[in-house]
């Protein structure tokens, strides 16, 4: 039996975020009308002319940095001519010779070992509108097909990588990295289900010592990252049971099924298209000044993976606990700016990753879209450990700020929350708990020493959690003896 | 009253002899008459000139600072978009297309109050050197109903030879305004490749278009050049440089001036006739002092098939959009994607164009696209570099602006080779970026002769001093035919 080697190369699409559309000033915003986000240059009428979006390179440059490209001096784009409804001009403006980057990585980890991918290639273009068919999933068979041009026009960052991953794992892996880095600097919501990140791939399989590549077949629609593993997973397992029997794998476009967990074979002639590749007349060539890429690297934060090593160091986080609080940058700063507060992380880290975290969860928030500041965490902390308030107090005057963003003075004054460290009135209380409770203050004169928590329980629940669990026991101990 | 330029014209509207509203009616008067016999206009827009017109007289009554082109009727090349008036490129595929959109030329002239009497006959996408391919009907040249008025810009030069504008605008990609310029006896200037935004202008070949002015005179192309050129953000290709005002390089002087004569324009092919005119030129140069000299740019013998290697190779691509799904005409006979592309496509475009497409596609088709397209790509650099050498001694170079004089109707119709190589002394111009001008310098048969002047890159003021030295020592440009 041969032990088979898998070679995956990834192509991906990232919408970037820019207001504009690449060569107009449409917006880009998602979700509108059908063909209201449109103007004579993106619908492609006679005599329109394309002119360069400057923040869809800026965010590319930003990406090929961070990608340890190196970004040409002199980059052209390209005319790829195909004639398709969504296409108003019939020809993409993409980049062919002469991409805006070459030449980087990205390292990964998987299952605990590091590896390092290469990028080919990052290049800009433009996206291509929507089409609705009626009477047929495809254009060819429908009875009508209506076209959307709102998106036409959207910026996209072409990434293409070396054929240096060996697995499905590790092309899933790629994709979740490259997403949480191109979220993390901002150039993308990088959102596999919505769109905004898509990625093909290219694989081959050869017998393990080989150094010829196998015939690769092009995989699309990986519409998530578990569709890129299975999507993988099922083409690896195609080439390996064809070429076991003895087959030919051919060079061909396949379409992953995302509910049979298979691939399927389109009949087109795809690898014969020729594109008829052109310089574009109609633009200048992209040269970014030294001073400009210079000024864009400033813009760019701490990487994950960095920031995550420095928060275990410094903070002295478990791996996991730093991971976390690095999975977005606002997460990541809402957590520093908290400790430069209070003194110590780890408790407010807990509090960020569990009642924060869920409360996000559950209303489907980042922690940049509500009305809560890390010096209010930092405060809440502070009342806790001076004993103004206990643990359990705290999550009610938490939920409390996350839902009116009141101050945390006012709402523990609003609702009477303030600890009880009056002795006097805590006998109050304890009197009321012994009178109520004979059997078991009998219990505990006559030795079950362990009732004494039942009847701290009592008072916790009658002073409604503001008196410290250990006063209200030792007083409890003082009256009874 | 038609018959005026357009600086002539300003004088009188300044001086309250004449409003714009009666330059206007005049025009349309002439048009009335001899329309049916020139043919020059695919589309006529009188209402928005009589609006305009009545906007000029105003604004000219109210004295405030008046703009040498207000007020006064221009003709546009039916390949430039009107907002909300049919554009047609003379293309059937257009037939019924209205822009929703201006060109950036357009409103600036619009911003003026220049008065737009209609929209000009092309050959079909500015494909072709006669009009005789526009997909509506040919042009005739006004000195001669039999001849073409050449091409592209052929309605234009027409309308502007009859006296049925005042001036007007063309377009250039290989000649298609100084050709039909020379053949009607007018002035037609195609100005530095990023001087004049071509935002609105349909694109033929995108880097070898630019739009410019047909005109009575030299001081008419000025005045025009002075509307349309600057920098315009809307078009990346358009050159972000200061313009000077170009009337002020009309100065009657030649004195030393160096002259080059493109002695591979005054050979083999030429009319004897066209030789002897532009010979008579030099003279006429030589008799203000300027310096002629012959030049040889042996790069030019590769010219024509390098621009018919580009120039399709772009329209292949720009002509693309034209597919029945968004504008223009969509064939009836569409049971299918495939079939209404075929369909519209057969029935919307003419066989110049349908060639040009081919030949495009060709060039840029995998394993062909180094062969051609590169190679024209290095010989384009070539010829630049000719031109470079050139201008290290020379302030001008002049030639003949056609071979001959205008050609007879049908003609050369059945031979798109001999009418490719009618456009052999402009089109190393457009590859190269050049300005050039063409001016009458003679008649031949009855017909005129036209004289090209090229200027080096940016060197309008250049170019248009010397054209209007000659201008003032000679008197062709005063010749009009007689309808
Ligand atoms: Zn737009």
């Amino acid at each position: 039996m041969t032990n088979w080697e898998t070679i995956i190369g990834l192509e991906i699409h990232a919408q970037l975020l820019t207001e504009s559309k690449m060569f107009c000033s449409c917006s880009t915003k998602f979700g509108a009308k059908p063909n209201t986000n449109i103007c004579p240059v993106c619908t492609g009428q006679p005599g329109v002319l394309p002119v360069t979006n400057k923040k869809a390179i800026a965010l590319a440059i930003k990406t090929a940095i961070i990608l340890n490209c190196k970004i040409e001096k002199t980059s052209i784009f390209a005319r790829k001519n195909y004639f398709y409804p969504d296409l108003p001009k019939d020809f993409q403006i993409s980049q062919y010779e002469l991409p805006l980057a070459v030449n980087g990585f990205i390292d990964i980890e998987v299952e605990g070992v590091k590896k390092r991918i290469g990028i080919t290639r990052v290049h800009l273009e433009e996206d291509a509108g929507k089409l609705v068919h009626k009477g047929s999933a495809r254009i060819m068979g429908a009875g009508e097909s209506l076209v959307d041009y709102n998106r036409t026009g959207t910026p996209l960052m072409e990434i293409v990588t070396e054929p240096d991953i060996r697995s499905s794992l590790e092309a899933k892996v790629f994709m979740e990295t490259l997403q949480h880095l191109l979220q993390f600097i901002g150039v993308c919501d990088a959102k596999m289900e919505e769109g905004s990140l898509r990625c093909d791939a290219n694989i081959s399989i050869r017998p393990e010592g080989a150094n010829k590549f196998g015939t690769k077949t092009e995989v699309k629609n990986m519409n998530s990252f578990r569709a890129v593993a299975k999507a993988l997973e099922a083409e690896e397992k195609r080439h390996k049971e064809v070429l076991q029997e003895g087959g030919k794998i051919i060079q061909e476009t396949r379409f992953f099924d995302d509910i049979a967990e298979t691939t399927i074979g389109m009949r087109s002639k795809e690898s014969a298209h020729d594109y008829r590749y052109f310089p574009e007349p109609d633009l200048v060539p992209i040269e970014p000044e030294h001073a400009w890429i210079e000024e864009i690297k400033k813009t760019i934060v701490e990487l994950p993976t960095k920031k995550a090593e420095r928060f275990e160091k410094d903070f002295e986080l478990s791996k996991a606990d730093a991971e976390f609080l690095t999975s977005t940058p606002a997460i990541a700063d809402f957590f520093e700016n908290c400790a430069k507060h209070y003194s110590k992380p780890k408790i407010a880290a807990n509090w960020i990753m569990g009642d924060l975290a869920a409360y996000l969860n559950a209303n489907n928030l980042t922690i940049d879209k509500i009305d809560f500041s890390p010096l209010k965490l930092a405060e809440m902390l502070g009342l806790i450990d001076k004993g103004t308030i206990s643990g359990k107090i705290a999550k009610i005057v938490l939920a409390e700020i996350l839902k009116t963003g009141k101050n945390v003075q006012d709402i523990i004054k609003d609702l009477g929350l303030t600890q009880i460290s009056d002795e006097s009135e805590i006998n109050n209380i304890i009197d009321e708990i012994i009178n109520n409770n004979p059997k078991q203050v009998a219990e505990f004169k006559s030795g079950k020493d362990p009732v004494i928590m039942f009847l701290v329980g009592q008072v916790m629940k009658a002073s409604k959690g503001r008196v410290k669990p250990d006063m209200a026991q030792e007083l409890l101990r003082r009256a009874l003896s | 009253m038609n018959s005026l330029t357009a600086h002539e014209l300003h004088q009188l509207l300044l001086n309250k002899k004449v409003s714009s509203v009666e330059i206007t009616e005049a025009v349309f008067k002439q048009i009335e008459k001899n329309e049916d016999k020139v043919k020059a206009y695919v589309s006529l827009t009188k209402e928005k000139a009589l609006k305009n017109a009545e906007e000029a007289d105003k604004r000219i009554r109210s004295g405030e600072n008046i703009p040498p082109l207000c007020g006064i009727p221009i003709a546009i090349k039916d390949n430039m978009c009107t907002k909300g008036t049919r554009t047609t490129c003379s293309s059937k595929i257009l037939n019924n297309y209205l822009p929703p959109y201006d060109a950036t030329i357009v409103k600036k002239l619009d911003d003026l109050l220049a008065v737009p009497t209609g929209k000009t006959n092309l050959d079909e996408f500015a494909m072709g050197s006669s009009t005789e391919n526009s997909g509506y009907f040919t042009t005739k040249n006004p000195w001669d109903l039999k001849t073409v008025p050449g091409g592209s810009s052929g309605g234009s030069a027409a309308a502007t030879a009859a006296d049925e504008c005042i001036l007007a605008l063309g377009s250039d990609t290989g000649g298609s305004i100084r050709q039909p310029a020379s053949f009607c006896g007018v002035v037609g200037l195609k100005p530095t490749y990023g001087l004049v935004s071509r935002y609105g202008l349909i694109a033929f070949a995108s880097s070898l278009d630019q739009i410019g002015p047909i005109t009575k005179d030299v001081t008419d192309a000025a005045l025009l050049l002075n509307a349309i050129a600057g920098y315009d953000q809307k078009d990346s290709t358009s050159v972000n440089r200061p313009v000077p005002n170009y009337q002020n390089s009309l100065v009657n002087s030649a004195d030393k001036l160096r002259i080059g004569l493109i002695s591979d324009l005054m050979g083999k092919g030429i009319d004897e006739d066209v030789k002897k005119a532009i010979k008579t030129a030099a003279r006429v140069f030589e008799s203000m002092g300027a310096i002629v000299e012959e030049v040889s740019m042996p790069t030019f013998e590769y010219a024509v098939p390098t621009y018919y290697i580009i120039a399709p190779a772009e329209a292949s691509s720009n002509l693309a959009r034209f597919d029945g799904v968004k504008f223009g005409h969509r064939s009836k006979e569409a049971p299918d994607l495939i079939n209404m592309y075929y369909n519209t496509r057969k029935e919307g475009f003419g066989s110049e164009v349908k060639r040009r497409i081919m030949i495009g596609t060709y060039v840029l088709s995998a394993g062909y696209y180094d062969a051609f397209y590169l190679k024209a790509l290095k010989a384009r650099t070539l010829i630049k570099q000719d031109f470079e050498k050139a201008f290290k001694r020379f302030d001008i170079l002049i030639s003949p602006t056609a071979p001959s004089v205008a050609f007879k109707i049908g003609e050369k119709a059945n031979d798109p080779l001999s009418m490719y190589l009618s456009d052999i002394a402009t089109i190393p111009v457009n590859l190269a970026g050049l300005p050039a001008i063409s001016l009458p310098c003679g008649f031949s048969k009855g017909l005129p002769i036209g004289l090209q002047i090229i200027g080096d890159a940016f060197a309008e003021e250049k170019t248009l001093q010397a054209a209007f030295a000659y201008e003032q020592h000679t008197d062709w440009h005063k010749k009009r035919p007689k309808l």
